[in-house]
């Protein structure tokens, strides 16, 4: 999961680029770093790198790995009520998937001095975002093959230019992500080809999912190019590749040929091609209600903060009692060395 | 990798790769697997053995999905995810033996989704409510050392698709058992309020172990691993006496029911649907 969509609305907080440099030697590290990023090479933790920089990386990278966390629950409900075991084992390997994802994350954040217990504090205390897809409910068991095809496929447009983000561990942990969430995606798709193939009931409730997701999905990638301010620097930083709108272009034009494959109507009445552009024409997301859900007025936001809030607040006492273990063992072995050496 | 590439193959069919994630790929689990049931073996009596064993698991990893989302911590998410998928799997393996050998030819599914509480056997430990982490672990303790030493017996059965079942399964379970007994010792000697709460579900669990040494002769091996544990731990080794009943025999607790309702709803409200 990418989050275009949330990043784009807090990254005014943290201001697009840090404090110019004084010193003649701050004037030459960011020639250093200007010049790394224009042959396209990669920064990596020991580099020196501007403020803004690490600063919109950590926002971007923590709201990447909250989605993780958080985009394990609407799928997480499945698991239990999965229809068959193959099913059962696939749901539940995918959000397993999912918190390895959020793992790696996390840590590629903790690269740049950020801590992985802060990040989930201002998760929690709602001071940083995930994607808005995750605050819309699951219904049915055909949204978790649409859930695959449509908001992984969503990821998988935004996350594949991440591979070559300027930041060193960000683009190989996306490398990685990138190759399970494709995984996910035809495993989402393929549940869906055999649901179409099932009974009527089946194919009615893949309809429904489709037309359920299609909208949110297509928010995912973020406001409009000209309403999303902060683009122009991640894309001058080499942090960002493309445009919001051109990955939704792209993944309009993937999905279509895909839909009618699968016998299901994208719920889009503009849904056209267009000979002379060589894409897909299709109708304005309401972005009202990416606004809306954004701002925490989505139809499950209260509930996914009050899951991840629950679980974090219950695990303190196995977290605490944890570190308070680490630390005996850490005292009584430093005993046991000092015995030794005297 | 290019996402124009992930995308032009979504549509197109992968016959390579039906394997997508680790035990998740397939349908027939003993594809190619000479089944046959060998001379001297008593059929009814290896069902019987695949049936409680798959249902421990089936049920076990079920209590283990509730974890998910809910864990104290990242890394517990992933590894109590990989215990339930390990015993999903061993659940899966062993309903298709039952179905080759019991005389009926059911998949899989038919066992999971279409019997009614009354019919499952697993013991009433697996099927008890998730708990606190304390609870957990406890039981994942007491169910991984029973299982495995049991597990390792059966590497020696004279059915060579159960003792294959086995090899693999005691690889898993060892892992399971460590990772129990290192929370059970973290938590015993931790803070005030784990070694309280670990006492607690130490003795929540303690009536149900008894039920595991009714039929296997394992009760040596698990006794010792939960002395060890409880002595690192700092706790008091719990005081088992058998209830009236068995969960082998079809007894069960009133949190099962409950359980199988969740299970196998969808599975039930489309019989003629396919997934």
């Amino acid at each position: 999961m990418t989050t275009s969509d949330s990043a784009s609305s807090t990254s005014s907080a943290a201001g697009p680029a840090g404090p110019r440099p004084e010193g003649p030697d701050e004037q030459d590290l960011e020639q250093h770093f200007d010049a790394t990023i224009a042959r396209d090479q990669r920064i990596e933790p020991r580099d020196w790198m501007p403020d803004g920089y690490r600063r919109t990386l950590i926002r971007q990278i923590a709201q990447h790995a909250h989605s993780e966390i958080i985009g394990m629950q609407p799928e997480g409900e499945w698991i239990m009520k999965a229809p068959s075991l193959r099913r059962k084992a696939i749901l539940f390997a995918k959000v397993q998937d999912e918190a390895g994802h959020g793992l790696y994350l996390y840590s590629a954040a903790e690269t740049l001095g950020a801590d992985r217990a802060d990040l989930t504090q201002r998760l929690i205390e709602g001071r940083q975002k995930y994607s808005s897809i995750f605050n819309y409910p699951t219904l049915s068991f055909a949204d978790v093959g649409v859930i695959g095809w449509f908001v992984d496929g969503a990821a998988i447009c935004n996350q594949v230019p991440l591979c070559r983000s300027s930041y060193g561990p960000y683009a190989r942990a996306m490398v990685r992500i990138c190759k399970e969430e494709s995984f996910h995606q035809r495993q989402g798709y393929e549940l869906l080809m055999t649901m179409m193939r099932g009974t009527d009931a089946q194919r009615e409730m893949v309809q429904d999912a489709v037309d359920r997701w299609w909208w949110p999905s297509l928010m995912m990638f973020g406001p409009p190019d000209d309403a999303s301010p902060n683009s122009a620097q991640s894309m001058a930083w080499k942090i960002k590749r493309h445009s919001n709108d051109e990955l939704r272009q792209r993944f309009v034009d993937m999905t279509v040929p895909q839909a009618e494959k699968l016998g299901v109507t994208l719920p889009d009445p503009e849904l056209r091609w267009n000979a002379e552009r060589g894409h897909h024409d299709f109708g304005t997301p309401d972005w009202s209600e990416l606004q809306r859900v954004i701002s925490g007025d989505g139809p499950c936001n209260a509930q996914r903060m009050e899951r991840r809030r629950t679980a974090h607040e219950e695990g303190a006492w196995v977290r605490e009692a944890a570190s308070a273990y680490a630390a005996k063992q850490a005292k009584q072995s430093e005993r046991a060395r000092k015995g030794a050496a005297a | 990798m290019s996402d124009d590439h992930v995308y032009m193959t979504l549509a197109e069919g992968h016959e390579d790769d039906a394997r997508w994630a680790y035990g998740t790929g397939f349908e027939d689990p003993l594809h190619g697997v000479d089944t046959t049931v060998p001379e001297g073996v008593d059929a009814a009596g290896l069902a019987a053995c695949c049936l409680a064993l798959g249902d421990d698991a089936l049920v076990s990893a079920q209590r283990l999905a509730e974890w998910c989302t809910r864990a104290p911590e990242l890394e517990e998410e992933v590894a109590l995810a990989n215990i339930g998928l390990d015993l999903l799997g061993q659940a899966r393996l062993l309903y298709a033996r039952c179905g080759q050998v019991d005389g009926t030819g059911r998949g899989e599914d038919a066992y999971a989704y279409f019997r009614d509480p009354g019919d499952f056997r697993n013991v009433r430990l697996a099927e008890l409510p998730c708990g606190d982490f304390a609870f957990s672990v406890t039981r994942l303790l007491v169910l991984s050392s029973w299982r495995l030493a049991h597990f390792a017996q059966l590497t020696a059965s004279p059915d060579p698709v159960l003792a294959a079942i086995a090899a693999k399964g005691v690889k898993e379970l060892a892992y399971h058992r460590q990772y129990a007994a290192e929370w059970a010792v973290r938590l015993g000697d931790g803070t005030e309020e784990s070694h309280r709460r670990m006492r607690r579900a130490l003795e929540q669990v303690a009536p149900y172990i008894g039920e595991l040494f009714t039929a296997y002769d394992v009760r040596d091996e698990v006794v010792a691993v939960l002395r060890q544990v409880t002595e690192a731990a700092g706790l008091p080794m719990p005081v088992y006496r058998p209830l009236p009943g068995a969960g082998r025999d079809g007894d069960h607790t009133e949190h099962l029911a409950p359980l199988l309702v969740e299970l196998q709803s969808l599975a039930r409200a489309h019989p003629e649907g396919t997934w």
